[in-house]
């Protein structure tokens, strides 16, 4: 399997005979949804910040299929710790869109606080762990939860993501050697989408692909075609449920492409040839689920007009809503440093406040709300 | 081992003489009686207890989930327990020497650092990381290094350093027992030198807060760990020689107890700060710093660092490099020059 390529929907739309995984009606049409609206985000966050009215963007455009499939197959009580291209699972968790673009704006609807770039998630309520910038970290966060899952007797899941420049972090080869040697309950999916900023998956490894690197850290590696969500599904499906039985870890490879550039701040037209976007394009993850729903007649135009008006319409709401709030109060820069604030924190805020009061310090540093 | 315990209301009272690596693997074993969220980990911890014996008899005594060995490297053995600390355990990680911290470097300031801060205090990261630091046992520079400063300059750590067998349980057990990530330092030159009073059972050394290690009026001496001893023989001489040297033991760096340290250094008006971390940015570089900007006008010579020097660890001129009571000495003369 580490090798071959599990695809589900044929190009025609149907199902392979057998590998279907089965999913209910409402579930294959919310999925649907889902994905669209993942992409609505996308372009919505990204023509924000084109705008100036957000200060940085990442696109998961073309990886819908990849990460919702992944993550449709864990229980809400399983926990995830994600890279910064899986904003759907949000959506899928039921996080509020408010809550979501108040993350963009770093107002005092965000749930982090405003201390961290656009993108960078929390939510706790979602089982969602913090995302950070530098690569690969969250793979071994995955394994000691999975440990500690173990120890403690649970049945958690948990799903961690990288991204194919992920798998030659340290923490890729860490995280997967400590969840193998302790069986921890953990599926690493690694989202190949063939760029790591500009550097193509053939100078990231010579490893024939990223799914046989898994042999090593003695887990199952499948490798999956990643614009499936069915193929991603039933793949993802599986090492749950082994991860749940307590056989240990999985590492799937799912094999799809990051249609736009790295971030807002990068330019993919300079590194990357576009004959590979435009092959790329004719194998979009939401046609091809769409493509799916119509064979299955799971699809009507009015489900269609539903899922693009209702999501433009909600996540319009949301951005008027974050718009409208506030910005954090100078004070709250020293909160969550510890759980409480040591004395020289609170000297520090004194002294900043004074400087507040006084008025013009900052005033030569570009500074929020844009 | 000599003790004195008696039993009051069920508990166990009393005191018991220790080594401060013995006090060490009390703390961790009532700890890990007391909250079943403890897990203690890192190489050779299990079966052998520790390359020093810090968790010699825990798998024993708790069982292969609660006291294991791992896998050989560093950034995984802090990045589990950061994932861990995440999922509501209290991981208590130990890494061999100092000196081999640096692959798990990016987990410790990147994720353990931040995670309350990044998360809007959605998640936090309450663990502790263990480690022998510091010169004086023919170690070399893989085996010697004195590296709190990089910790300490990390916002989101606290670093605590004990030099007294009670002070390294009590101040463990609050490490354990704090919400946020704790570097603990051991001094392992005196791991086994000194041996001490320590209370038995629960013993709790609150984090923040600084020790008169010796009282005196003439000047003090700021220290910590290792520098303790070496600092309370220089004051024991000073003493022969007419001068009253007031010896401070920080205990903990971050969060640092600067009231104590003002009170005495304005009661004194001179003040010597002793580290053996390379000079150039060390800590006591920071403190240098604090007593200029806050006392400056109390000090009556000046401020004076005595410290490791500006080069790799040495291995055979070990001596020659680690401070010791004679260049202590020096530097308190130096203190009375103006």
């Amino acid at each position: 399997m580490s090798t071959e390529l599990l695809t589900i929907i044929a190009e025609d739309g149907k199902a392979s005979k057998g590998k279907d995984p089965g999913l209910p009606d409402e579930q294959l049409r919310e999925l649907y949804r889902l994905m669209v609206w993942t992409r609505l985000l996308d372009e919505r966050g990204l023509a924000l910040q084109r705008q100036g009215r957000i200060g940085f963007y990442l696109q998961s455009t073309g990886q819908e299929a990849s990460h919702l499939g992944a993550a449709s197959a864990l229980l809400d009580s399983d926990w995830l710790f994600p890279a910064y291209r899986q904003p759907g699972v949000l959506l899928l968790r039921g996080v509020a869109l408010d809550k979501i673009v108040c993350e963009w704006f770093g107002n005092d609807g965000d749930t982090s606080k405003g201390r961290q770039m656009p993108v960078h998630y929390s939510f706790r309520e979602a089982n969602f762990v913090s995302i950070s910038s530098p690569i690969g970290t969250q793979l071994t966060h995955a394994a000691g939860a999975g440990m500690a899952a173990r120890i403690r007797g649970d049945d958690t899941v948990f799903m961690s993501f990288c991204g194919d420049g992920g798998t030659s972090s340290n923490d890729f080869h860490t995280g997967l050697n400590f969840a193998g040697v302790y069986k921890a309950p953990v599926v690493f999916v690694c989202e190949n989408n063939g760029w790591a900023i500009s550097v193509p998956q053939s100078q990231q490894t010579a490893s024939e692909t990223m799914a046989i690197k898994a042999a090593a850290y003695g887990m199952p590696g499948v490798r999956v075609d990643g614009n499936d969500v069915l193929a991603v599904h039933r793949a993802c499906k599986e090492a749950v449920d082994r991860a749940r039985k307590g056989q240990g870890p999985t590492l799937i490879e799912t094999v799809t492409y990051r249609m736009a550039s790295h971030s807002s701040s990068d330019d993919a037209a300079r590194y990357r040839d576009a004959q590979e976007y435009e092959a790329w394009k004719k194998k979009d993850p939401i046609a091809r689920f769409q493509l799916y729903l119509r064979t299955r007649k799971l699809w009507t135009e009015a489900f269609e007009q539903e899922c693009q008006e209702g999501g433009k319409q909600a996540i319009g709401d949301a951005v008027k809503a974050a718009e409208a709030r506030s910005n954090l109060p100078p004070a709250t820069m020293f909160d969550d440093v510890f759980m409480n604030l040591t004395p020289q924190l609170k000297e520090q805020r004194q002294q900043l406040l004074d400087l507040v009061e006084q008025g013009g310090v900052g005033a030569d540093v570009g500074h929020f709300p844009l | 081992m000599t003790a004195t315990e008696t039993t009051a209301g069920g508990a166990r009272t009393g005191t018991k003489v220790m080594t401060l690596i013995e006090a060490i693997t009390d703390a961790l074993r009532t700890e890990m009686k007391n909250d079943d969220r403890v897990v203690v980990f890192g190489e050779d911890v299990g079966k052998k207890g520790g390359v020093f014996g810090a968790t010699a008899g825990l798998q024993q005594e708790f069982g292969e989930q609660r006291c294991f060995d791992t896998p050989l490297s560093e950034c995984g053995i802090v990045g589990a327990a950061v994932g861990m600390a995440v999922y509501g355990m209290r991981p208590v990680a130990e890494i061999q020497f100092l000196d081999f911290i640096y692959p798990a470097f990016d987990q410790i300031v990147s994720e353990a650092a931040k995670m309350r801060y990044r998360s809007g205090g959605e998640y936090t990261c309450p663990l502790v990381i263990r480690s022998p630091y510091g010169g004086g046992i023919r170690g070399g520079h893989y085996h010697s290094q004195s590296s709190e400063a990089y910790f300490c300059h990390t916002p989101g750590l606290k670093v605590v350093i004990p030099s007294t067998p009670a002070d390294a349980k009590g101040l463990l057990i609050a490490s354990i027992r704090d919400e946020d990530p704790v570097m603990f330092l051991e001094p392992k030159r005196i791991y086994r030198h000194g041996k001490g009073e320590v209370p038995l059972g629960e013993h709790v050394v609150p984090l923040g807060k600084a020790a008169i290690a010796r009282a005196g009026t003439d000047c003090t001496v700021l220290c910590y760990g290792a520098m303790v001893p070496v600092c309370l023989d220089a004051a024991t001489t000073a003493a022969q020689q007419g001068r009253s040297v007031e010896v401070v033991d920080l205990r903990t760096l971050v969060p640092l107890d600067e009231a104590t340290v003002l009170e005495s250094v304005k009661k004194t008006g001179r003040c010597v700060v002793v580290y053996e971390a390379p000079k150039t940015c060390g800590y006591g570089a920071e403190l240098s710093a604090i007593l200029a900007e806050k006392c400056i006008e109390w000090l009556e010579g000046p401020i004076v660092r005595v410290a490791g020097f500006d080069t790799p660890f040495p291995y055979t001129l070990e001596h020659l490099y680690m401070p010791d009571q004679k260049r202590v000495l020096a530097g308190i003369d130096k203190t009375f020059v103006w």
